[in-house]
């Protein structure tokens, strides 16, 4: 009685929303047609012939590998820095009332919120300032700083749907703090924690414009792809790169959905 | 009598446990005892990181704004000014803010338009293995690499790419060469005119308007639109009066990434674009090639300034909610 109508939607809603979602799609998937062609010179359309040689060439190429072992190692050690400093952020916020809370909400969301470029010039101004020579660890400095928001986002959820009352009756049972931390707390925002790192791992993996401020001589892989872009030299090995790279960011971000799923259907469909 | 007093006192004791032995323990203790120094010992570690690393190179950025180049020796002059400042507001240094606040401006409106559909549909009318599926599809486009994504249209926007191969088939080549012909938008391609860049600040920016605009219309009840409709309105009314207003500030919390973002990106428009600059591309030639760390900095300061606005008229709005 209430609505037999709101069960489908009118041609044009359906439309407009089937074609906004293609838009966000098929130039994604065009990636994986291009790492097929033969075409070595241009961009053409349709692709004159398929081939599976670029990606033995990739394979071969020392250059990638080095860029992608330097990505992983940043976003390895960034991500680890992001959770210890996320989750205790999480912590303070989420389970204590103190003066400034609401700063310290917004001074951690400060560094994505703000345009990359300002965070780059800011940090690479200060690492001269204060004559730091650019390493690898500049830039890991650069990418934690970013990622610790998103591990804290995520934590920050998690620790809202834990009741408090759990580690108060840990206490009450006679567990001392770390034991509470261990057996309670830890096993509750767990998955959360692993949701966060793998979203700041993939954040990390890709961020391009803070690297290009903080990183002297090395190269990640972004910074490797930023010069194909710019420049391009081997279309087809970063046709190649470009289509393992959405491959590589697809996984963490399907399992981090999978992890965190549960609470936000009940959110949305309590709405 | 005696007896019950001293048995009422050794249970009294037994409440109250033994000290915990060792350290951990009794650091342990001391932390439940002293909740303001666990506070801390939590708050110490990010703070001092984001505070140093983070607030001390804005800081040092801001600072070095007041600084000024000797346009002979190229050297900087550390002395206070705002002679800087004054650079900015040159014809030409004037004319990149104008064209990146504009480009901001119309990239977050129509990121709006085309976001609000599929925001509705899933809002309203994606129910169980469709919501998770519409969720997922504009997670993975947000999420997937930046530099990927503008690569895609690069290959999609050169001249001998796809589009032009699909405008050369449905017979509409005189559109798009018509198009590129115009001043200021054309080009001698898409990907070397504005007209590309917009589009692909509208691609990457858009899950960013999707999903705030999403989380607004979850909260309008569905029958807020049936109750609009019995009382006769037709869907272009009940769209103005009802449902436009309340999805306004999901709107424009959108607004904020998608106008922020284009303020201060430099990547898509020196990949995809003109020769004209942006805010983003002048701070990094002149902290670059130019070596006017001074004027970089001040540059930064724009885009700060007006988002601090933005930010300022979003709150009002309740936009935050939305978030």
């Amino acid at each position: 009685m209430r609505s037999d109508r709101s069960q489908s939607a009118p041609l044009g809603i359906k439309i407009a929303a089937a074609a906004g979602l293609a838009f966000l799609h098929l130039p994604i998937l065009l990636i994986f047609v291009y790492a097929f062609t033969t075409e070595e010179k241009s961009y053409q359309w349709p692709p004159p012939g398929l081939t599976t040689q670029w990606f033995a060439a990739t394979w071969a190429r020392p250059d990638v590998w080095q860029a992608l072992g330097l990505s992983v190692q940043v976003a390895a050690i960034s991500t680890a820095i992001a959770l210890v400093l996320g989750t205790l952020c999480a912590a303070a916020v989420s389970q204590t009332r103190f003066f400034g809370r609401e700063a310290i909400s917004l001074l951690v969301i400060l560094p994505i919120a703000l345009p990359g470029i300002i965070t780059g010039i800011a940090l690479r101004s200060a690492f001269s300032l204060a004559e730091i020579p650019f390493s690898f660890w500049t830039i890991v400095l650069g990418h934690a700083t970013f990622c610790v928001v998103v591990v804290y986002n995520n934590a920050v959820a998690r620790f809202r749907r834990t009741s408090g009352s759990l580690i108060e009756a840990s206490m009450d049972l006679g567990a001392d703090g770390f034991q509470t931390f261990r057996h309670v707390i830890l096993p509750n925002i767990g998955t959360a924690l692993l949701a966060g790192g793998m979203l700041a791992f993939a954040l990390s993996f890709d961020e391009v414009i803070v690297t290009t401020f903080t990183a002297g001589q090395q190269q990640t892989l972004p910074i490797w792809m930023l010069e194909e872009l710019v420049r391009p030299r081997q279309r087809p090995v970063t046709n190649v790169v470009a289509m393992v790279v959405v491959l590589a960011t697809l996984l963490p971000i399907l399992a981090a959905y999978y992890l965190t799923r549960e609470g936000d259907q009940i959110a949305g469909a309590g709405k | 009598m005696s007896v019950q007093a001293v048995t009422g006192a050794t249970d009294v004791a037994a409440a109250i446990l033994p000290r915990r032995g060792g350290l951990a323990g009794s650091l342990s203790d001391l932390l439940w005892r002293r909740p303001g120094l666990l506070l801390l010992l939590m708050l110490g570690p990010p703070l001092l990181w984001l505070g140093i690393v983070y607030v001390g190179s804005l800081i040092a950025l801001l600072a070095q704004s007041f600084f000024s180049i000797d346009e002979f020796s190229g050297l900087i002059s550390r002395e206070l000014t705002l002679k800087t400042y004054g650079d900015l507001l040159r014809p030409a240094n004037l004319d990149i803010i104008v064209r990146t606040v504009t480009m901001a401006a119309v990239v977050t409106l129509a990121s709006a338009v085309i976001a609000f559909p599929i925001a509705y549909y899933a809002a309203r009318y994606a129910r169980g293995t469709w919501k998770a599926l519409f969720y997922l599809g504009v997670m993975l486009p947000l999420w997937s690499s930046y530099l990927v994504k503008i690569y895609a249209w690069k290959l999609i926007l050169a001249k001998e790419g796809i589009l032009t191969w699909l405008f050369a088939k449905l017979h509409l080549s005189w559109l798009l060469d018509g198009w590129l012909s115009l001043p200021v938008v054309g080009g001698n391609s898409l990907s070397v005119s504005f007209t590309g860049t917009f589009i692909v600040f509208v691609y990457v920016w858009l899950p960013f308007m999707i999903l705030p605009i999403q989380a607004a219309l979850e909260r309008v009840p569905g029958n807020l639109v049936e109750a609009s409709s019995d009382l006769g309105a037709s869907p272009g009314q009940t769209f103005r009066n009802v449902l436009f207003p309340l999805a306004l500030p999901g709107i424009v919390a959108g607004s904020i990434f998608t106008f922020s973002l284009t303020l201060g990106d430099y990547i898509i428009p020196q990949i995809i674009g003109t020769s004209r600059l942006f805010i983003g591309q002048a701070v990094y030639a002149q902290q670059g090639t130019a070596g006017n760390i001074p004027l970089a900095a001040a540059f930064t300061v724009v885009p700060v300034v007006i988002m601090g606005f933005y930010l300022w008229g979003a709150k009002r709005m309740g936009a935050f909610d939305a978030l």
